[in-house]
């Protein structure tokens, strides 16, 4: 089991992620990333959070879920109250903004989880708006005024830390036995019921974990930010982080990540037309629609095999293997020959990988 | 008696589907259900692997009764269903889909040795199974509709209609997949509408009409029956 851990790939991983978080820390402690930049720097993670968690629903499980600033508002005023009012350490709050989101999860999911269609859309929105309704009038979370002078709790080593365990506690459950029973919902749910999956359990536990990692997004943002509005949670939220799954690819762990920094940069870039923001960012689906309808990187997802087979095709001229899934084309074998219709789908060259 | 199926009632809301089914599958058998468009076959198959819950009536596997089981329970007892129309997981590679036909195993070694036999069985599923299973043929995806099945090594195979849509060829070849898979030991119900070969491969044969049992009998019994010649194989 240990040799399993020390894989050549898992440690090159370790490694490039201490020293992506050492540069971050140097970067912010020495004060040369201006205090401008760390905004955009947790931003992006923040962001990261949210794509790559919603990523869990509407991608890899095929619920279409429009309520995720919901759940992210669940983390950030849980969060906030426990450390403003009760003056809790922001490690139990974050926890806490955890348990909550999974409770608020849990109620919304299980209803709406058993039956198929688009009603989780419909009743995800509507527990978003209603949220937001309800956190306007409760005024000991401050009403319409919101939340004021949370302490900025968010540091480097937090927002690092919990964003590398939301991708990789979503990379591994995509990958698990148990994620195959979430792929297989999103393609057939008939299909999957046939070959023994219980696909409400499966629905709701990915709709959960969904939701928990967006709360913990939100107490970081609200540990980040001093302030949390109602506002900051309505339906345009929601949008906007369906943006960064949507264009990074639908099932796309490594887009989601990727469309989420750009975006958040590309937001930044765009502060002195924040009007124009949503004229661009529907312009920017529009034609990722036309002409990328899967996404940016469709089900990719940037591995050594990856990379590997990049430099391959880099350096000894063969083609790559294909923007979906690696097809790897075996020769012919004997037993096609008893198939007599098969169409030529496949594609050659690609090194066969594992 | 391995499944037995005792004045079964289905309805669509208000609408009788099933109106007192009783059938029996031994051990070992291949039996076929035959019959027009909305007769209730397909209802049948629904019903025995868990997808919809009699009325009334009772289904009893292994002597226990599983009428009121959830499709996951259903499948733990040993009965599987290739559903109708394929349905393989279009976006999950052939491996994948094969991997989740295995599901609810535990054993990883039998699920190895499992897709090892059904890649030796299905040898174009081996060559594919890294490219997503809705890039298949028809035939293929037949080929893996039965291959996922097959991973949750059933006692009991239900397949609903495995012949639809494919080429006079691949019909035989599925066919011949059914025969093989019965000689090996699995007993399989097979709802078809393909009469002809249905009640060439299989052991005995219920004839439904409009949700009742019209004429049971041996499959030879069936083919030479004058009833079922005009009705279900083109009256030669």
């Amino acid at each position: 089991m240990v040799r399993r851990y020390l894989r050549a790939g898992n440690l090159a991983v370790c490694a490039l992620l201490v020293a992506t978080f050492l540069a971050g820390q140097v970067a912010i402690a020495s004060g040369w990333l201006n205090p401008y930049y760390q905004v955009q720097l947790f931003s992006m993670g923040i962001n990261v959070i949210l794509a790559v968690s919603l990523n869990l629903i509407n991608g890899f499980t095929g619920q279409f879920s429009l309520g995720h600033a919901g759940f992210m508002a669940v983390g950030a005023y849980t969060a906030a109250v426990a450390t403003t009012r009760w003056g809790l350490p922001f490690a139990a709050a974050v926890l806490l903004a955890a348990a909550a989101s999974a409770v608020m999860g849990l109620l919304v999911g299980v209803p709406t989880l058993r039956l198929r269609g688009d009603y989780l859309a419909i009743a995800t929105l509507g527990f978003g708006e209603i949220l937001r309704s309800i956190l306007y009038n409760v005024d000991y979370v401050g009403g319409a005024t919101g939340l004021l002078g949370i302490p900025r709790l968010t540091t480097w080593p937090w927002l690092f830390a919990l964003t590398v365990v939301t991708v990789l506690a979503v990379k591994n459950l995509v990958n698990s036995t148990r994620g195959l029973a979430l792929k297989a919902v999103r393609d057939d749910e008939i299909a999957a019921e046939d070959a023994g999956v219980d696909t409400t359990r499966t629905k709701v536990l990915a709709f959960v974990l969904g939701a928990v990692f967006a709360g913990i997004g939100g107490a970081l943002y609200a540990h980040y930010f001093f302030v949390i509005q109602p506002t900051t949670f309505s339906f345009l939220k929601s949008f906007e982080i369906l943006v960064y799954v949507v264009l990074g690819g639908l099932g796309s762990i490594t887009g989601s990540v990727v469309s989420a920094t750009a975006l958040t940069l590309l937001s930044a870039a765009l502060q002195q037309l924040a009007a124009l923001r949503m004229v661009l960012y529907g312009l920017v689906l529009v034609l990722l629609m036309i002409f990328r309808t899967g996404g940016l990187f469709g089900t990719w997802e940037l591995s050594f095999e990856a990379i590997g087979q990049a430099w391959a095709w880099l350096f000894h001229r063969r083609p790559p293997a294909g923007d979906r899934a690696p097809l790897t084309a075996a020769a012919s074998s004997p037993g096609s020959a008893t198939l007599p219709d098969l169409p030529e789908v496949t594609r050659d060259g690609a090194p066969q990988d594992r | 008696m391995l499944l037995e199926l005792e004045e079964v009632h289905v309805s669509y809301g208000p609408i009788a589907a099933l109106r007192g089914i009783s059938l029996t599958v031994e051990e070992g058998e291949i039996v076929t259900l035959i019959g027009a468009n909305g007769a209730g076959k397909s209802t049948t198959l629904n019903t025995v692997s868990g997808l919809l819950h009699p009325r009334s009536g009772r289904i009893r596997f292994r002597g226990a009764e599983i009428q009121r089981l959830s499709p996951q329970e259903v499948v733990a007892r040993g009965i599987t269903q290739v559903p109708e129309g394929r349905r393989v997981f279009a976006e999950m590679s052939v491996e994948e889909n094969l991997l989740l036909g295995a599901y609810q195993r535990r054993d990883g070694a039998g699920v190895q040795r499992d897709l090892a036999a059904v890649y030796e069985r299905f040898p174009v599923l081996y060559e594919r199974r890294r490219q997503s299973a809705g890039t298949l043929s028809g035939g293929e995806q037949q080929m893996l509709a039965i291959g996922r099945a097959l991973m949750a090594r059933p006692t009991l195979l239900l397949m609903d209609e495995p012949s639809m849509g494919l080429s006079p060829i691949l019909v035989q070849q599925v066919f011949e997949i059914i025969r093989q898979i019965n000689a090996q030991g699995t007993t399989i119900l097979l709802v078809e509408q393909n009469a002809h070969m249905a009640l060439k491969v299989a052991h005995r044969g219920y004839v439904l009409e409009t949700g009742r049992i019209a004429l049971e009998g041996a499959a030879a019994e069936l083919t030479a029956s004058e009833q079922v010649r005009s009705a279900y194989l083109g009256g030669a």
